[in-house]
């Protein structure tokens, strides 16, 4: 495939966005034919644009005149995403499934002022004392959760990538340039994992919750003793790895990420 | 992997149907879903499309079949669950159901019920059946069918049509429909039409002719463990080895299987079950008697059951009816925008008052309104209504069995609330726990379709499946607890009586025509 050095504007992206101006300066509702006329384009690809804004939720489509307007996504594009909760109730059959084939905790997180947040917590399937850790906050480096968030999320802003790097063991990623490999490495493979960088003995693996559009909502990890999740060279086994990746993908199917 | 089976169930619940596949462990390997249609005709009047329901279950076997990659040959049987009482009458020569079936939180049959309770009280048939004269259970539901629906009495008695629960009429179309399908129900399905013997676990005439309800219409009650029989639709070959109303399913998810051990389903209503062994036991508080399961062959076994009518649902009211979320899992984030209740109460008694108060009359209350309160004190009182009622029904169980109830294990969709089941935990003064498997339905279905079929040897290999998944501890002042509580029967007064019989209306004429 030919690229230029330099990517020049995307066509359909710009269509898009004349089309999104379009609604938001008509108060009333428009149809196909007059969003085409206004624009001087098509009407087969201005329905072929409206269909994607549409299943993005940025458009809607009035059901008995056909016509369309914005959508509530766009209104409410600056605040939260994916509110926890529904994450949560979305997440919560494969979090167990999870569990229940791993024999190990399940954890699912999101991104909270750079920290991670807890939004769902399975206990280890043995009937152990454990105490329920929703609600917590974790710094996001030193853990596997938190990696993922920082892979697939935005760049720190300069302030953020400033701040010093606090340790929790001898092994907590302190270095920024260190981390910035790290997440790179996690980027490649689709995955995390954090060895005793957060508690002495305790490891986990991490993979990215995705919905539409392949945006990161969250992570969820599998998380365990050392020696139960990690072979004799301290990485994580490929059977939790893959289980995770497996649950992830589920759960992004779910919250509408369809190819991925 | 190419040896190894597994189990389907079908939960075909108020609002959805789900077909889920487990593995020997009673993990769960592939799951699809679809909600079906809600029809408000009326006020109080709630109805589902069969035929919708029929069409989706069989698109919902046949996804979670191709999802796990397996025939009908990798499946050694399937589940059913079911919402209970909704009731479905159809013609069955064509499988037409004559109108659309009838949803257990439907209150039409109000004046039914009064007219039979008149002649000998509310509780007239409750030794026979174990139930009260309610709007909730099937019986009184055929009736008004047959008295409403111009011919269909001649019909039933002419062996034309058929009467069903949901999972009579599954059963019924998975094995041939009108070309040799199986009429049968359940004996946990059967329990709730107000028509079965609980002693007998077969039809009881006399109730029949008290309800005035031809047998001719009525399936076969059987076992809920045993072969039915196999699929000749969608998917030929399945082996149908178990049928369970969806809260007898949840017990028997929940491993509840000695007595004294109970669970509480959180989905559209909610309904604690307590298994009370071989017993048949009546409750003084307003509890019901219903078989909790019967094994092909052996003895059945029993439960106590708190029934209450509204409680996710109310969730979905605050969604749909009143718009203030998007979601249903968004009424914790809104509920954790303010502290408390802010002084203010809901309570749901859209459908009249069930367990422990069986008031058919009542109707909702918003109470305690002040221009202080906010959606986000409103979306507490939502999650706190469903709290209450639970106690209410703790409450009436601990009365009756005399022993109090140490953990509360609970399972369903409203599960995945935190800010509820810390409530719960707070009201009931004992731990919540919920086992890994939150689909206790589905699990209770497929458990019963793979001991059906010897997948399972017995019940203490299913025992070891349950494991906890989380777990909420009590943390409330108990003053305040005592204070909140107080509050809230005070606000139950005041939904009684509010619907009025017509010759309690003054000051207009009854209409002639109602």
């Amino acid at each position: 495939m030919y690229r230029a050095a330099v990517p020049g504007p995307v066509q359909s992206i710009e269509r898009a966005a004349a089309i999104l101006r379009l609604l938001a300066a008509r108060s009333g509702r428009l149809g196909l034919v007059e969003i085409s006329a206004s624009l001087d384009l098509a009407k087969g690809t201005v329905h072929g644009i409206l269909r994607t804004l549409q299943s993005v939720g940025f458009v809607e489509q009035d059901p008995t005149s056909g016509k369309y307007q914005l959508g509530a996504a766009l209104l409410h594009l600056g605040s939260s995403y994916l509110d926890v909760n529904e994450l949560r109730a979305r997440a919560l059959n494969w979090s167990d499934a999870l569990a229940a084939r791993t024999g190990e905790a399940v954890r699912v997180g999101t991104s909270m002022d750079s920290r991670v947040l807890i939004v769902h917590h399975v206990f280890r399937p043995d009937e152990s004392l454990q105490t329920l850790e929703v609600g917590n906050l974790l710094p996001a480096h030193a853990c596997a959760l938190g990696k993922v968030l920082l892979a697939y999320g935005p760049a720190p802003t300069r302030a953020q990538a400033s701040q010093p790097l606090e340790g929790f063991t001898r092994v907590t990623v302190v270095d920024r340039r260190a981390l910035t490999q790290e997440l790179g490495r996690v980027r490649e493979q689709g995955w995390s994992q954090e060895v005793e960088e957060w508690q002495p003995g305790e490891a986990a693996v991490a993979a990215p919750i995705r919905a539409y559009g392949g945006l990161a909502v969250g992570a969820i990890e599998v998380r365990g003793a050392v020696e139960r999740l990690c072979d004799y060279h301290r990485q994580p086994k490929t059977e939790h790895v893959t289980r995770v990746r497996e649950a992830a993908r589920a759960i992004s199917r779910e919250l509408g990420a369809a190819r991925w | 992997m190419v040896s190894e089976r597994f189990v389907m169930a079908v939960d075909q619940g108020t609002t959805s149907s789900r077909c889920l596949v487990f593995d020997h462990r009673g993990r769960m390997v592939a799951v699809s879903q679809r909600e079906h249609r809600q029809y408000y005709p009326r006020p109080g009047w709630v109805e589902h499309d069969a035929m919708e329901i029929w069409r989706n279950v069989a698109k919902l076997i046949q996804h979670a079949a191709r999802d796990a990659g397996l025939q009908a040959s990798d499946i050694v049987g399937l589940g059913i669950a079911n919402q209970r009482e909704t009731t479905v009458v159809w013609d069955r020569r064509t499988g037409e159901p004559v109108g659309r079936a009838i949803v257990w939180q439907d209150t039409r049959t109000a004046d039914l019920v009064n007219e039979l309770a008149r002649a000998g009280g509310a509780n007239r048939f409750r030794s026979l059946c174990g139930l009260p004269l309610a709007t909730y259970f099937a019986g009184p539901k055929i009736r008004w069918l047959l008295n409403e629906t111009p011919g269909l009495r001649e019909r039933a008695e002419r062996g034309e049509v058929l009467f069903g629960t949901m999972e009579t009429w599954l059963i019924w179309n998975l094995t041939g429909g009108p070309d040799g399908g199986r009429h049968v129900t359940d004996v946990t399905n059967a329990s709730r039409t107000m028509l079965l013997n609980l002693k007998t676990l077969d039809w009881d005439l006399s109730l029949c002719e008290a309800m005035g309800i031809p047998t001719r219409m009525l399936p076969e009650v059987r076992p809920s463990i045993e072969v039915y029989g196999e699929a000749r639709a969608v998917m030929p070959g399945l082996r149908i080895t178990a049928a369970l109303g969806d809260q007898q399913a949840a017990l028997f998810g929940q491993t509840c299987f000695a007595p004294g051990e109970a669970k509480c389903t959180y989905g559209t209503g909610s309904f604690l079950l307590l298994n009370t062994g071989k017993e048949i036991s009546h409750s003084n508080h307003g509890l019901i008697t219903t078989p909790a399961y019967q094994i092909g062959g052996e003895a059945p076994t029993y439960a106590l059951e708190g029934s209450i009518a509204i409680t996710g649902s109310l969730v979905q009211w605050f969604r749909d009816g009143l718009g203030l979320i998007s979601s249903a899992p968004e009424i914790e984030t809104l509920a954790r925008t303010v502290e408390d209740n802010g002084g203010c109460y809901i309570v749901p008694a859209f459908s009249g008052l069930f367990a422990p108060h069986w008031r058919s009359e009542a109707r909702g209350v918003i109470v305690g309104l002040t221009s202080y309160i906010t959606k986000g004190h409103l979306a507490r009182a939502v999650l706190e209504a469903t709290g209450w009622q639970t106690r209410e029904v703790v409450d009436a169980m601990n009365a009756d069995s005399g022993v109090a109830l140490t953990t509360l294990k609970v399972d369903g969709g409203m599960t995945s609330d935190h800010l509820l089941m810390q409530f719960l935990a707070d009201v009931l003064d004992v731990p919540v726990v919920r086992p890994l498997v939150a689909e206790t339905v589905s699990v209770g279905a497929a458990y019963a379709a793979g001991l059906a079929v010897g997948y399972w040897a017995d019940l203490d290999v299913l025992r070891r499946n349950w494991h906890r998944a989380s777990q909420w501890l009590p943390a409330m002042d108990p003053r305040h607890r005592e204070i909140e509580y107080e509050n809230w029967q005070r606000a139950v007064e005041r939904t009684l009586d509010w619907v009025r019989q017509p010759d309690q209306v003054q000051g207009r004429r009854a209409r002639p025509d109602q």
